[in-house]
């Protein structure tokens, strides 16, 4: 569905994704691994087209990206839910939630969606950013499943919550899953990375380095903590 | 004579109503520039100009074309509207990238530009402008007479102003502005056309200063300088009111209208400076301004 070769991007003078080769297949959960700095968000946002400079090709459906403009990417039906999360101090929660114009058929409708996160229906007209960081999480995932785009990018969803708050997430992304979406997770916590995905890239450098498919996590997990420094 | 304060009711009336009317006008004028401020991050100095050619407009409807006062309240924004795409995609969307400084110069001269290109054509004097037959005449109010198209202009600056405060902040269209307001690439990476928008937001704003402009036309007479006379002022208000709010434009207007009105009774010296006296001492207690958010 996604296919990365040779991604080059830069922010001004320096010179950040040196050739990020990888793919995601229909329906998988990929996450992309890495310590901090790998560019990992460079990855995401060069595939949405937020990077000042990029080079290579990133395929998505068979149709090239790597020239559009980010709206067209997100038209073509890519979502991003940004690391930041992204929620819009001038909107409402329900403005937030119905920002994102729906660009296929497909996506949740806002029952399902007040089901999966009941807090975004009690806190409907608060201002997005008087939510607690996990319900400004979950409005930031819940934005991109109105729009009916069948590849969702993850930033971190899980950075700095709760425990209970990130089971939420997982339970969340396995539910998507279910519903055929497919999503490149990035996360730091590969614990919580395994309960969720199919495959693991590894970022160093500006590079994609090693893929470990999830059944396989056990086996390497020397190799991962020497990657992941942990 | 009923008097208040030691002053002729008449007198403070008419002041007041006097106040009302340019606050109608400020008003309409700063909450263009603001929306135009919020999206483009710009200062609009061809606002003064843009509100001069939408009085121009009219008066070009009417004479050579026969159209009447209400529909040029509706024509002439919709032809400066479509000029203001024009000056947005062949100009100002080029200095986006560059310093603010850039674009207040850039629309500045524009200013001088379509001002001496009227001015070239019609003089310094202007041309006069009908009342339209319904608006002509005055009501007593019983305290005082009222011009009738000076109390439609308050009532119709009144109206748009609310038309416009409610599309921006209780539609999806405002949601969307007021987004990408805060974070345009992200509002981008969502599927929204966002340059499209900016320059829609440009013609936006100068349609209401076109607008202002064919409400002036019947007060002032329609001249090259009726824009320069009125935009310093209109600065100043968008200053006081905070840049880019669109709620302190609207009430920073009227408001300071009133106030100068009520200057010309208790010290008329005082009335044309005291809206600057008013800027200053706003940026003194509250830089970012009375509506600002932060600095
Ligand atoms: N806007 C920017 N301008 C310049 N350099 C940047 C910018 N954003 C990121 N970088 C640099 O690019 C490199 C990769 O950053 P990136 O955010 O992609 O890393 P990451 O893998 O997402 O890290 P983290 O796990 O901390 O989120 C870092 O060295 C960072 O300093
Ligand atoms: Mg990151």
């Amino acid at each position: 569905m996604l296919e990365v070769r040779g991604l080059n991007s830069w922010y001004g003078e320096s010179h950040i994704l040196h050739g990020v080769d990888f793919d995601v297949k229909e329906g998988e959960v990929v996450t992309l691994l890495g310590r901090n700095g790998a560019g990992k968000t460079t990855t995401m946002k060069s595939i949405m087209g937020l990077v000042p400079r990029r080079e290579g090709s990133v395929t998505f459906k068979g149709a090239e990206t790597i020239d559009l403009r980010s709206d067209l990417i997100a038209r073509a039906g890519i979502a991003l839910c940004p690391e930041e999360r992204g929620i819009f101090a001038s909107l409402s929660v329900t403005e937030n939630l119905m920002l994102p114009p729906v660009i296929a058929p497909g996506g949740l409708d806002l029952a399902t969606i007040y089901a999966l996160f009941p807090n975004l229906k009690d806190r409907a007209g608060s201002q997005g950013t008087k939510l607690s960081g996990g319900e400004q999480q979950m409005l930031a995932i819940a934005r991109i499943l109105r729009t009916g785009a069948k590849l969702l990018l993850l930033d971190e969803p899980t950075e700095g919550l709760a425990p209970v708050i990130v089971q939420q997430i997982g339970r969340t992304i396995r539910e998507i899953k279910k519903r055929g979406f497919t999503v490149l997770l990035v996360e730091q916590n590969f614990r919580f990375a395994a309960t969720v995905a199919d495959r693991h890239f590894v970022m160093e450098h500006g590079r994609v380095i090693d893929m470990i498919p999830n059944h396989d996590l056990a086996a390497n997990m020397d190799k991962l903590h020497t990657y992941l420094g942990v | 004579m009923f008097m208040i304060l030691g002053y002729p009711a008449p007198l403070m009336f008419g002041q007041l109503l006097l106040g009302l009317i340019n606050g109608a006008f400020y008003a309409l004028l700063s909450l263009g520039l603001a929306v135009i401020f919020g999206m483009l991050n710009i200062v609009n100095f061809a606002h003064g100009a843009l509100f001069m050619l939408g009085a121009f407009v009219a008066w070009g409807l009417l004479n050579f074309l026969g159209i009447n006062y209400w529909a040029a309240l509706i024509l002439a924004p919709l032809v400066v509207g479509a000029f203001g795409v024009v000056l947005e995609k062949a100009f100002i969307s080029r200095l986006y990238k560059l310093d603010h400084l850039y674009g207040l110069l850039l629309t500045f001269g524009l200013a001088l530009v379509i001002e001496g290109l009227a001015r070239n054509e019609f003089g310094s004097s202007g041309v006069p402008y009908p009342i339209p037959s319904i608006l002509q005449g005055a009501a007593n109010l019983g305290f005082m007479f009222m011009p009738i198209y000076r109390g439609w202009v308050v009532l119709a600056s009144a109206i748009m102003c609310l038309i416009t405060w409610l599309v921006i902040e209780k539609t999806s269209i405002g949601a969307t502005l007021r987004a990408a307001t805060e974070n345009a690439p992200l509002v981008q990476a969502f599927g929204i056309n966002v340059p499209r928008m900016i320059t829609l937001t440009y013609a936006g704003g100068v349609a209401l200063a076109a607008f202002a402009g064919v409400l002036a036309a019947p007060i002032y007479s329609v001249n090259p300088n009726m824009g320069a006379n009125f935009i310093i002022t209109v600065f100043a208000v968008v200053v006081i009111g905070g840049m880019g709010s669109i709620l302190g434009s609207i009430v920073t207007g009227f408001g300071l209208g009133v106030i100068e009105g009520l200057t010309k009774v208790f010290y008329p010296q005082g009335s044309s400076v005291v809206i600057f006296v008013v800027m200053v001492i706003v940026l003194l207690v509250r830089p970012a301004g009375l509506f600002g958010k932060g600095a």
